[in-house]
């Protein structure tokens, strides 16, 4: 029996497909790659690094290859006062952000302005590298490749750092704990400026991956919650058990991202500090038992670290 | 099952690889819906099950999605097609055994997807949440196997046309393949920024929109003119509703953006494309409804019916809410809200739900060549499923628009937790119901297989009466 081809309904469904993603990822992707980087984007990429979910470097999602920024108040390499400086330190082997290794991603003017004055093509990952972002005197922004220009090395700027923030690895919590199926990282444009700030601009987020903008809000949005909520002391209540501070709260108790000991050295017993919580809860004591203090290499840092870097 | 892996083609029964897709999705409807009214817990009682750190909310999520979509309802699309396909083009299945080793290792690697979303090895994007190397697993292990399944069977069909229901098993399974990989482009290269953002939403877009409402669609464009004995009241109509979904489906993925700084002429496009839904999806109600003419009283008489015109009756609202959503009027105070997750239910444990259990329900009568083994726990799964479903929709859409209203007014947030208490309790309640009803539903399946009426050759399960 000679059976039907169907080759007009092929040909047809084959145009159209081709058609609808001609018009809905060639065309969008062509728009948005357009787009320069802001000095926000250029910030975003250099404190999370190469990628906040898996990857390569940090299969786990532990926190791995994660850059480290850090404010200096002197020159690590000649030990002079400078004005408060932020740099982003990538200790040898850290994988850079796709902006430096695809430079096309910054933007024309800001990737010309990073090459001529920033020398980032002389920066390497083997090596290590301590970048800076600059503006020119018409606000264009760029990245600076402060081991080429100033001979800062990475080990150095770590030493010489006032205050060292582990941003990076911390998105790498905020994506592996899920907080962005709660929280949103977008205020919305339409609302939300008063109580959630300014929403973020299309150049924002060059080189930065994932975006994890959030789908439904169950919580308030975090993209400025370190500008409205700067309390170190807060947060680590909040994230050891939210109804401490907040009795209505329906987040989860962070609490087992403290790790096994404590800032002193002590072993947290969470099973302990549960049934006393259970116990303050019921009214059979006055006070809720005491939160540890985290370590300085414990995954509640680096989350903290991240959230409250979130200007 | 296992014993056919490596038994010869010809000796394997045909619908061996159907039934164990059917079995399978099943088991993972159960597994997948009580993880679902445990995260609806922990939003409803956030201290309970305090001490069980490997169920956190932030892990979980994604896991229940996961395991409803990869397990529940794509099993039941492919059980769904492993028997209607070959029946449709008068044929058998191109390879039982290939089938059977694809429901083998599409098990596995879920299990493996979800083990390793649960420990937290995610790509942070919703929906594409799989590391890249279990994306390429999902393409080529467990979608690529079955894709040539039907697409042999069709191709080897011993009828001159092909029916409204293959053609959409042929193309969503073709597009099925194109979006896991395209969608995935950012993992495999590495994409960054708005890219990346807008991708993960096309991605999210065109998987449930090229792949789970049009195949539910076409297992009723099959299981209504088959039990009813009714012809498709339109074939035309369902070529309105095939051309259309292609086109008009497969572009508005932006819609989910709507409140980002994507460029403004991607919004409006997607905002009026979005709107243009309506025609597919008025096209696919009007056809199967016109089509029930004169067999109403089956409705009420008929398992597999009443599943499927409740499914269908389903899709007016979720097409309606699909359709307006979306445009800039409404989206700014619906967006991100318990409105989404209503309406995301609404598509998936409503529309789709309710046609693919009456697949699977039919689907294992004519395969196991037996009878329902009762009515009665039939009509239980129903009416759990129904009043569950119902109770989680309506209290997400309230909670949703607290939310919405909350969101403009820039209500104090905590507020808004507290005002939302009492609807998340509901919603546990209600997808509790649907986790039991769902044990019962496995439960009268093993006794179907066991003690049901046998189906005597030639005739169909719906003509025989129901024993209990
Ligand atoms: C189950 C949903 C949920 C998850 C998951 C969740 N949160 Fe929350 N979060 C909330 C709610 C609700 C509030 C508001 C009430 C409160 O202050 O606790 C909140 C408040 C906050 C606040 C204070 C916001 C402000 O405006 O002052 C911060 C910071 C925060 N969460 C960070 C996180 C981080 C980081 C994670 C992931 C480790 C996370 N949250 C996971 C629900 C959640
Ligand atoms: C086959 C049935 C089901 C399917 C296909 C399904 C699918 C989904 C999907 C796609 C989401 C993501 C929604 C979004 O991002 O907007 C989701 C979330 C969720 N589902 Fe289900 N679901 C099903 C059944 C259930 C049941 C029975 C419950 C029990 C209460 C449940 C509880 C939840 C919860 C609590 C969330 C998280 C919502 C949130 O983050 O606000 N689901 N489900």
């Amino acid at each position: 029996m000679a059976f039907r081809e169907y080759k007009i309904g092929c040909y047809m469904f084959g145009f159209a497909l081709s058609f609808s993603m001609f018009v809905t990822i060639f065309l969008p992707g062509v728009d948005i790659s357009s787009v320069s980087s802001t000095e926000l984007a250029l910030d975003k990429q250099l404190t999370y690094g190469h990628e906040s979910g898996f990857a390569y470097e940090d299969p786990f999602l532990q926190g791995h290859g994660k850059p480290v920024k850090v404010v200096l108040s002197k020159d690590p390499a000649t030990g002079a006062s400078i004005d408060k400086t932020t740099a982003y330190v990538f200790p040898a082997g850290t994988p850079f952000p796709s902006g430096l290794t695809h430079t096309k991603i910054l933007g024309e003017d800001v990737k010309l302005l990073s090459e001529s004055l920033g020398k980032i093509d002389q920066a390497s990952e083997e090596a290590g590298a301590v970048f800076l972002v600059q503006t020119n005197d018409k606000d264009v922004p760029y990245v600076e490749n402060a081991t080429a220009t100033r001979g800062w090395n990475s080990d150095a700027v770590l030493k010489a750092a006032d205050e060292t923030i582990m941003a990076g690895a911390g998105k790498t919590m905020f994506v592996r704990e899920g907080c962005w199926w709660c929280h949103t990282l977008l205020p919305e444009q339409t609302q939300d400026w008063q109580s959630f700030g300014r929403p973020p601009l299309l150049g924002d987020f060059n080189g930065e991956s994932p975006t994890t903008f959030g789908s439904d809000r169950k919580a308030p949005d975090l993209l400025h919650v370190g500008a409205r909520n700067s309390s170190k002391e807060w947060m680590t209540l909040h994230f050891f058990n939210p109804r401490l501070v907040q009795p209505h709260s329906i987040m989860p108790r962070y609490d087992y991202l403290w790790g096994e000991k404590d800032a002193s050295g002590n072993t947290i017993d969470l099973a302990k500090w549960d049934e006393e919580y259970m116990a303050y809860t019921h009214g059979e004591s006055i006070y809720p038992p005491e939160v540890p203090e985290y370590s300085a290499d414990s995954e509640a840092r680096y989350l903290i670290d991240f959230i409250l870097n979130l200007k | 099952m296992l014993k056919y892996l490596f038994e010869k083609e010809e000796n394997i029964p045909q619908g061996s690889a159907a039934v164990f897709f059917g079995v399978s999705a099943i088991a993972w409807f159960i597994i997948g819906t009580g993880l679902g009214s445990f995260n609806a817990a922990k939003l409803a009682f956030p201290d309970w099950f305090h001490g069980l750190y490997a169920l956190q909310f932030g892990h979980m999520r994604q896991v229940h999605v996961h395991a409803v979509i990869f397990g529940w309802i794509a099993m039941a699309f492919a059980a769904s097609m492993m028997y209607i396909t070959p029946a449709l083009g008068n044929t058998k299945l191109w390879s039982e055994k290939l089938g059977v080793w694809n429901c083998l290792l599409y098990n596995l690697g879920l299990c493996l997807a979800l083990a390793l979303l649960w420990s937290g090895v995610t790509s942070g994007r919703e929906y594409s949440d799989h590391v890249w190397p279990i994306d390429l697993y999902i393409a080529f292990i467990m979608v690529l196997p079955w894709c040539l399944n039907v697409w042999m069977t069709i191709i080897n069909r011993r009828t001159q046309g092909i029916y409204t229901s293959n053609w959409f098993f042929a193309a969503c399974m073709f597009m099925t393949v194109i979006v896991f990989l395209v969608g995935n482009l950012p993992e495999f290269f590495h994409l960054t920024g708005l890219n990346e953002a807008y991708m993960t939403w096309w991605f999210a877009h065109n998987i449930l929109g090229l792949l789970i409402t049009p195949v539910a669609a076409a297992i009723t464009y099959y299981i209504v003119p088959k039990i009813t004995g009714n012809p498709l009241y339109s074939h035309r109509v369902g070529h309105l509703h095939f051309w259309s979904i292609v086109v008009f489906y497969s572009t508005p993925a932006a819609h989910h953006l709507m409140s980002s700084p994507l460029p403004e002429w991607l919004k409006s496009f997607a905002s009026v494309e979005g709107v243009l839904i309506l025609v597919p999806a008025i096209a696919y109600v009007c056809n199967i409804l016109l089509t029930m003419q004169g067999k109403w009283r089956m409705f009420v008489e008929n398992v597999e019916i009443k599943f499927t015109i409740t499914g269908v009756l389903l899709a007016i609202p979720l097409n309606m809410q699909g359709g307006f959503q979306q445009t800039r009027a409404i989206n700014w105070y619906i967006h991100g809200t318990g409105w989404i997750v209503a309406h995301a239910h609404l598509a998936l444990l409503g529309f789709s739900t309710f046609a693919e259990a009456a697949a699977v329900y039919y689907g294992m009568q004519v395969l196991l060549r037996r009878k329902l083994y009762s009515l009665s726990l039939a009509n239980f799964h129903f009416w759990t499923l129904l009043i569950g479903f119902s109770l989680y929709w309506i209290s997400m859409t309230i909670a949703g628009l607290i939310q919405g209203a909350a969101k403009i007014y820039e209500v104090p947030y905590v507020d808004v937790v507290i005002a939302e208490h009492p609807y998340m309790i509901v919603r546990w309640l209600g997808g509790t119901m649907v986790f039991l009803g769902n044990i019962v539903w496995l439960w009268n399946m093993y006794m179907t297989a066991r003690a049901g009426d046998e189906v005597p050759v030639g005739r169909q399960p719906a003509e025989l009466a129901y024993g209990r």
